[in-house]
């Protein structure tokens, strides 16, 4: 019913008092509210759990969207305040930018892979497998840049940042990641360039 | 590895589209004049062009929309922020308090012997057994401002227990 509607007419109609609405709202984000999530934890029914627990606080507090951003940056913006709480109280270790020991974590994590398994993944499969190597910090500010369409100011909102931090930081991301493929993909960095 | 972070940063702000026109055909031109320029641009434009097209995105579980939805059903939208807060209130607060430290301050200096010497020593002399706090308390001054502070409190208070009380008939 919703589909043709864009995200403020949905949120106006829910406002309205039609709590079905918010189906819609949910079917639109839930794969990147999701994937934002998985990128703080590996374990899919926690990524699960925090996801609910957003979808239900932006549900609480949809009257204090003033609809002065997009409705996903203001929804990425609980995603990242939910992320950081739930790792807080999970007591993790949360892996900062700047923080050199990322790459030991993720050189364990990679030691796992067979070679021949390697080979035969994919372009596409590379660069997801190579996401999966980086910080939380990292691959998030990639996700939100090149898949949930956030801009440098979006993103910095999101994150409580000035855009130029997050310009820095994605550079940064990029490079890693792309560190991440030549050491661990070198076969299919090759075929690449 | 990473020997030209500057070329990197340069052309990584050329493909994002977040140079300035100078700075942007400044960079064409060294991508069209210069291998190590022209090598890195195809080398990044090729990660730019993975990443934009490669990035996945998981799905959650099939019933994940529904048990948002059975969840959301138990809860209701809070109102908004702005209005329970009347930032008129913030405002008075703020404005009343200000004037309090303005007014202590000036009452302070006028207060303050500025004719004393410079080499006499006023700290030495300063004791606080030596105050005589009921010459401050019987202030008029300082009595208003008390029953005044009471008094918010007071107002404070009673929109409190409204509030709460409105709260009750609703769920009652």
């Amino acid at each position: 019913m919703q589909n043709g509607l864009n995200d403020n007419e949905i949120i106006a109609e829910i406002l309205r008092g039609n709590q079905q609405a918010y189906a819609e709202l949910v079917k639109r984000y839930q794969n990147f509210v999701f994937t934002i999530c998985l990128r703080y934890t590996p374990i899919r029914e926690d990524a699960e759990e925090i996801s609910q627990d957003i979808f239900v606080k932006a549900y609480r507090n949809l009257a204090d969207f003033r609809g002065e951003s997009k409705f996903s940056t203001w929804l990425y913006t609980i995603v990242n305040t939910s992320c950081i709480s739930f790792l807080r109280k999970k007591r993790l270790d949360t892996h900062s930018l700047d923080d050199e020991r990322v790459f030991a974590v993720a050189d364990n994590i990679d030691g796992g892979m067979r070679a021949n398994q390697v080979e035969q993944k994919s372009r596409h499969a590379m660069v997801n497998e190579a996401i999966k190597l980086l910080g939380p910090d990292d691959a998030k500010v990639i996700t939100l840049f090149y898949k949930a369409e956030q801009s440098l100011e979006e993103i910095g909102r999101i994150m409580g940042m000035e855009p130029n931090t997050v310009k820095v930081k994605l550079h940064r991301a990029r490079t890693r990641l792309k560190e991440k493929m030549e050491k661990h993909f070198t076969q299919e960095v090759r075929d690449l360039v | 590895m990473n020997s030209h972070p500057n070329i990197e940063e340069r052309i990584w702000d050329y493909i994002d589209g977040l140079s300035s026109a100078e700075e942007k055909g400044f960079v064409e031109q060294l991508i069209a004049t210069q291998e190590e320029w022209r090598s890195k641009y195809h080398e990044l434009l090729d990660v730019h062009q993975l990443m934009g097209s490669s990035i996945e995105l998981d799905a959650p579980s099939m019933r994940f929309g529904q048990n948002v939805m059975e969840e959301i059903a138990r809860h209701q939208i809070a109102p908004a922020t702005k209005t329970y807060i009347n930032k008129k209130i913030i405002y008075g607060f703020a404005a009343f308090f200000i004037t309090m430290i303005v007014g202590l301050f000036i009452y302070g200096l006028s207060q303050a012997p500025w004719t004393v010497s410079g080499n006499s020593n006023i700290l030495s002399d300063f004791s606080l057994e030596k105050i005589q706090w009921n010459k401050f308390f019987n202030n008029t001054y300082m009595n208003i401002f008390i029953m005044v502070n009471v008094i918010l409190g007071l107002m404070l208070l009673d929109s409190y227990l409204t509030r709460k009380k409105q709260e009750m008939h609703k769920v009652g």
